[in-house]
């Protein structure tokens, strides 16, 4: 029992040991910084620069987590603050099964739904064209992927906060919006900032749903209209043919590294933050 | 204006625009259910369950996703078995064993939750490496492994919040009896969270069946129903994936019935859940 104990920390040791072997291949002939920074991805000729893919991903996460942010806020907010019990009790559940849609269901929504959205009515409206397949068609999808991550872990840190800070402020006179945003928001500031951070590395490692709805093309973008190409579409993409030319399954485990170690190191962080918390609370 | 009506005037805003959230939130569950069911309609029919893939399936000709609806339900309950196998240890262990307040139960804690931010296409990705390195071909034992090591820390970290709900003073009772740490484990606190266990199996067996970037790699594809485990699986997600990527409009028909075969075998389990906890749950000592 004791050995089945450390495995889940084991697991953790062993993902990252068999990325960083498997992508040791291209790191011994070319430069980190060359595959980082490199722009041009053509495996037969041996040039895996991943910056597209990264900066596609970039685009993507953080256009989902402008339209997410706020919005799991204000409900994760009124939910703990104002909603009566039906509401609480109505939403909550609803919350769950948003959580556990397949992500590919997601992707097919997006298709169906998002994507002639962007294209035929937000791009006109801007001016630009654009055929919906697109970072903000991605951002959007993504965006309601992650509420359930953002308003569930700031649920619990409401959950936290005493009850007393609120009534002492309420007896001051202050408003309810005032309390919140004077006493809730400020007392759950850092758990606010883990919640975000949980729901940015979701965001970030999304595969299937983003790649439906995202254009795939392998090209920095400029614009949210643009087709985008982020880092995990580049490996599920990719697997079929990666073992017939040279380095570039080494590549791919590149890429999924650089996913593994963003994601890792933001998860640490947010997960250190919310375990101070709950440490306070008991 | 007066500073009271403006101070009154900001608290209308932001109550409203708390609501409109919440609308927006519920919404788009709504709207997403009622998208894919709308569209799912026209292609669903018996068939699609009932048979497997006939010549020219993708190209808009006869059969259905038998074989991916078989391949999902093996794949998770093989999955999801060997998740038990993995997480039950570990959750009693970190309960009945560890000393109070050492710091082992924090670290394991700690290690899952980072395994459940890992995203599943890494999980893909490692699982590919895995089969490499024993010489094993995507198949659906390859895929089981893959899934039951994503599955682990949704389930186990479930578990353990239902354990740690367990009042000391059954424990104590029982280890007043005699009781061993092993018998207080799997006779009382096992027992006790019997209800709780259930609904976390059953979660991460829903994550597990709706998991598509993990099985890409490891599970393969394939229009036969597999009859080893050495044999590839198909599997519902990408099912739904491969059928809307052809340019058959008949064949991206079947790919929203799928997806809606999908939602509903995700609803009814999640749905399961809740009903098995509630229905359950009160034979548990409060």
């Amino acid at each position: 029992m004791l050995l089945l104990t450390a495995f889940p920390a084991l697991l953790v040791g062993l993902i990252l040991l068999g990325l960083i072997l498997k992508s040791r291949a291209i790191l011994a002939l070319k430069p980190l910084s060359e595959v980082l920074f490199g722009t041009s991805w053509h495996p037969l000729k041996g040039n895996f620069g991943l910056l597209p893919y990264l900066a596609g991903t970039a685009w993507v996460t953080l256009a989902a987590m402008v339209l997410a942010v706020p919005v799991s806020l204000l409900t994760a907010v009124y939910l703990s603050e104002y909603a009566p019990r039906f509401v609480r009790a109505t939403v909550r559940p609803v919350i769950d099964l948003l959580a556990g849609i397949p992500s590919v269901v997601f992707g097919v929504w997006g298709v169906l739904l998002i994507v002639p959205f962007v294209g035929r009515v937000l791009a006109p409206l801007f001016k630009v064209y654009s055929s919906g397949y697109s970072i903000l068609a991605g951002a959007i999808v993504l965006a309601i992927m992650i509420f359930p991550t953002i308003i569930l872990v700031c649920l619990e840190v409401f959950a936290a906060i005493p009850r007393e800070l609120r009534d002492a402020s309420l007896a001051l006179g202050a408003t309810r919006w005032e309390t919140i945003r004077h006493v809730v928001l400020r007392k759950g500031a850092q758990g606010i900032i883990a919640a975000v951070v949980l729901g940015f590395s979701r965001a970030f490692g999304e595969t299937m749903a983003v790649l439906m709805v995202v254009g795939n093309v392998a090209r920095i973008p400029h614009s949210l209209f643009d087709s985008a190409y982020p880092l995990p579409a580049l490996i599920a993409n990719n697997y079929g043919e990666m073992l017939s030319i040279p380095l570039y399954d080494s590549a791919i485990m590149l890429a999924a590294l650089v996913l593994l170690l963003v994601v890792l190191v933001f998860n640490l962080g947010a997960r250190i933050i919310l375990t101070r918390i709950q440490r306070r609370v008991q | 204006m007066s500073r009271y009506r403006r101070r009154r005037l900001v608290e209308r805003v932001f109550l409203a625009l708390m609501i409109l959230s919440t609308f927006i939130v519920v919404g788009s569950l709504l709207l997403i259910l009622g998208t894919i069911v709308v569209k799912a309609l026209p292609a669903l029919n018996l068939d699609m369950i009932t048979k497997t893939p006939k010549g020219g399936f993708y190209l808009g000709k006869e059969g259905g996703i038998l074989n991916a609806i078989v391949g999902s339900l093996y794949l998770g309950l093989g999955a999801t078995l060997l998740a038990i196998i993995l997480s039950l240890p570990i959750v009693l262990y970190i309960d009945s064993y560890s000393r109070r307040g050492s710091p082992l139960a924090g670290y394991v804690r700690f290690a899952l939750d980072v395994l459940w931010g890992i995203p599943s296409i890494v999980y893909g990705a490692f699982g590919f490496i895995i089969m490499t390195f024993i010489g094993l071909r995507a198949s659906l034992l390859a895929g089981i492994i893959t899934v039951a090591l994503l599955e682990l820390p949704i389930m186990a970290r479930a578990m353990d919040e239902v354990v740690q709900l367990v009042p000391p003073a059954l424990k104590e009772a029982s280890a007043a009896l005699g009781a061993t740490r092993l018998e207080t484990a799997v006779k009382v606190v096992l027992r006790q969270c019997m209800p709780g266990f259930l609904t976390a199996v059953l979660i991460a067996f829903g994550r597990g069946v709706g998991d598509a970037a993990s099985v890409l790699f490891t599970a393969g594809f394939t229009d036969r129903i597999p009859t080893s485990l050495l044999q590839p699986a198909a599997t519902l997600p990408l099912a739904i994936f491969f059928q809307l990527g052809t340019p058959f409009p008949e064949v991206r028909e079947r790919a929203f019935a799928s997806a809606a075969i999908l939602t509903l075998l995700i609803l009814v389990i999640s749905l399961a859940a809740r009903w098995l906890s509630r229905k359950l749950g009160k034979h548990t000592l409060q």
